[in-house]
């Protein structure tokens, strides 16, 4: 199975209602979801999406509950049909696929994993795993081992005669990924995967899913609505608000640059020094001076060049990129200043009258 | 004024007309088609026939020893098998095997058939919200007419016999079996349905794997009043020539026979409490993996 898949989501538009698509020019023009409610009766899930995800790279979509992130991920595998846009893996597009093509499309190279579990009570553990593979039709012998094997995985072992409502949430969860593991397809959606589970069991499983990822090298679409989720987890991330997305780039564009109010509402919270880089915030080398401090990779966040720093007792530090090479220094108010939120123009204001 | 209390009804002459043409008329019919329709129904006479046969012929311990093991299989309950056996050893004693064999044949042969033809009737109810609409009122019907009713015309074109019993029989006990096969289809947990379809399940493999194992407990409980109603309809059912236990209660009926009434109709309630707690117990056994709760 090709890892060589990325996403492709293209001028993307979903209207619910009994006929989305006549008022497709509308929304195009620029009516509003409230407008198309009050005035046609019809609901605006998508508007215009265009994200592309690299092969075997984790996207985060993110938005509070009714923004059409669960939507927009339904689309990957049309559990939902598009009103227009293209979905695009590889060179084919999943809006245009016949239902066969659909069906060996989803059995071979989506898996998914969901927010309620969405477990088969009826069967234990290892007949759950087994799910995927059993509608693509393989051996049962192969099912088996396939599953017995990702069941270990996830740390689930001795538990493959259990029953789904014997299982705490997280180890259902757990089940659940397994499942979708299981199945060996190169995507994998995961629909507010986390959001049911405590906060500690949460931690966990992002760390286990980071662990698999980091040798399976899946094409990842990630909802969520918890923005430290999305930055531990997300290369890459989408902001999804109303059904557009307002904002696209990597954890550190989007803390660092928040495009409207609502997301720096949203990032105000946010560990800035876990999410920004030492290369951001380095003064580029301008001559070759000494090199003083200890040495930091340019690709760690803050917080560990702060922590490197601080057990050598030293004020300065020299960056080097991957291969040793100085590329900048850093000093002490510079990771200070950009750890500590900056205060808005508005805050500013009001404190100078 | 003399409307207002007394409804202006349709004229007695056009009335008896109107009754006298709809007779007339199914009369024909049967006269065309009674015995074609009749032939239709020839593998189910065989069936009805040599089932019968099959339990009276065959010597009574050894339908005892039957009837116990499927109690058992079903059950997997020492109390359940017990009391089967015991009740029907009491039937026997008091002599009214034969009439009991021939009521339990009937039941079981109508109810596996109202069970075939109900649970996929049912499945297709599910999946068309159109169907489901059209077929609901035929099945209200089918359960609030008077069932001495519809015995009129199945006796018209069948005759009396067991044909017609089991016509009867099934019509009157079919209903429970569609509806709850719907009802718990369409209960099935939403979630589990798109996860199913979420790894590409055809619609036959999500019927298969997904939807009838979660519907069964409630497909179950519809088995248990098909069963329990094909054997009440069966006791009625003696009225148009169905042999059994209902034959001597409608003698006893007849004739003012305290004890033979009496007599035969505990022997029903016997084989109905032995059908409702077997195929209870079968249901419950089913859903096991909703007893066994997360703690333990």
């Amino acid at each position: 199975m090709a890892t060589d898949a990325g996403i492709e989501i293209r001028n993307l538009y979903k209207i619910f209602g009994p006929n989305g698509l006549a008022h497709i020019d509308a929304v195009k023009q620029g009516m509003t979801k409230a407008e198309l409610q009050s005035a046609h009766g019809h609901v605006l899930g998508l508007k215009n999406i265009n994200i592309s995800i690299l092969p075997g790279c984790i996207q985060v979509v993110m938005g509070l509950s009714g923004s059409g992130k669960s939507t927009l991920i339904r689309h990957i595998n049309r559990l939902i049909d598009p009103t227009i846009g293209e979905v695009l893996i590889g060179d084919i597009d999943v809006t245009k696929m016949s239902q066969k093509e659909l069906l060996q499309f989803r059995r071979h190279q989506t898996a998914m994993v969901f927010q309620k579990f969405a477990l088969l009570p009826h069967r234990t553990v290892l007949g759950n795993v087994v799910y995927g593979l059993e509608i693509q039709g393989a051996p049962r012998a192969k099912q088996e081992e396939a599953a017995r094997y990702w069941i270990e995985r996830v740390g689930l072992s001795g538990f493959e005669d259990n029953y789904p409502n014997q299982l705490s949430g997280g180890m259902q969860q757990r089940v659940g990924l397994a499942r979708a593991l299981t199945n060996d397809a190169p995507i994998l959606l995961m629909d507010e995967a986390f959001s049911a589970l405590d906060p500690l069991i949460r931690v966990d499983m992002q760390a286990i899913l980071l662990d698999l990822q980091a040798e399976t090298k899946k094409t990842i679409m990630f909802i969520t609505h918890d923005l430290d989720e999305a930055l531990r987890v997300g290369e890459k991330i989408a902001i999804l608000q109303d059904g557009e997305v307002i904002q696209q780039g990597t954890g550190q564009d989007i803390v660092l640059n928040p495009a409207d109010e609502y997301i720096s509402n949203f990032v105000h919270g946010v560990n800035r020094g876990r999410v920004i880089l030492v290369e951001t915030v380095m003064q580029p080398l301008a001559s070759s001076s000494n090199a003083k401090g200890p040495s930091i990779l340019k690709s760690l966040c803050l917080e560990e060049a702060a922590r490197l720093m601080s057990a050598s007792s030293s004020n300065v530090a020299h960056v080097v990129d991957s291969d040793g090479k100085p590329v900048g220094n850093l000093a002490v108010q510079d990771v200070m200043s950009a750890i500590v939120v900056p205060v808005r123009h508005d805050d500013a204001a009001n404190s100078g009258f | 004024m003399g409307w207002l209390t007394e409804f202006p009804a349709m004229n007695a002459e056009s009335l008896r007309a109107l009754k006298k043409a709809i007779d007339s008329g199914f009369r024909g019919f049967t006269r065309t088609y009674g015995e074609p329709i009749e032939s239709l129904f020839l593998p189910v006479k065989y069936i009805l026939i040599h089932t019968e046969r099959f339990m009276i012929d065959t010597p009574w311990p050894i339908i005892i020893l039957g009837i116990a093991a499927i109690a058992w299989v079903a059950s997997r309950s020492p109390k359940i098998v017990a009391g089967t056996v015991i009740a029907l050893l009491l039937i026997g004693y008091f002599d009214m095997w034969e009439d009991t064999m021939k009521t339990v044949s009937m039941t079981s042969v109508c109810g596996a058939l109202a069970i075939a033809m109900g649970i996929p009737i049912g499945i297709a109810m599910s999946r068309s919200d159109r169907f489901q609409s059209l077929l609901k009122p035929i099945l209200d019907v089918m359960q609030t007419l008077p069932s001495f009713v519809y015995l009129i015309p199945v006796v018209m074109l069948l005759g009396i016999g067991k044909v017609p019993g089991l016509l009867a029989i099934v019509v009157y006990s079919i209903p429970p079996i569609i509806r709850l096969t719907d009802l718990g289809i369409r209960l099935v947990d939403k979630d589990v349905l798109e996860a199913a379809d979420a790894y590409g399940s055809s619609n036959w493999q999500r019927l298969r794997s997904v939807q009838m194992p979660l519907a069964l407990p409630t497909i179950m409980a519809g088995v248990n009043q098909t069963i329990m109603l094909a054997l009440a309809m069966v006791v009625v059912a003696s009225m148009i020539g169905v042999g059994g236990l209902g034959q001597p209660v409608l003698k006893a009926i007849a004739n003012q026979y305290f004890t033979l009434g009496m007599f035969n109709g505990l022997a029903i309630v016997c084989v109905a409490i032995i059908f409702d707690r077997v195929t209870q117990a079968y249901g419950r056994r089913l859903q096991k993996y909703q007893e066994v709760l997360h703690g333990n």
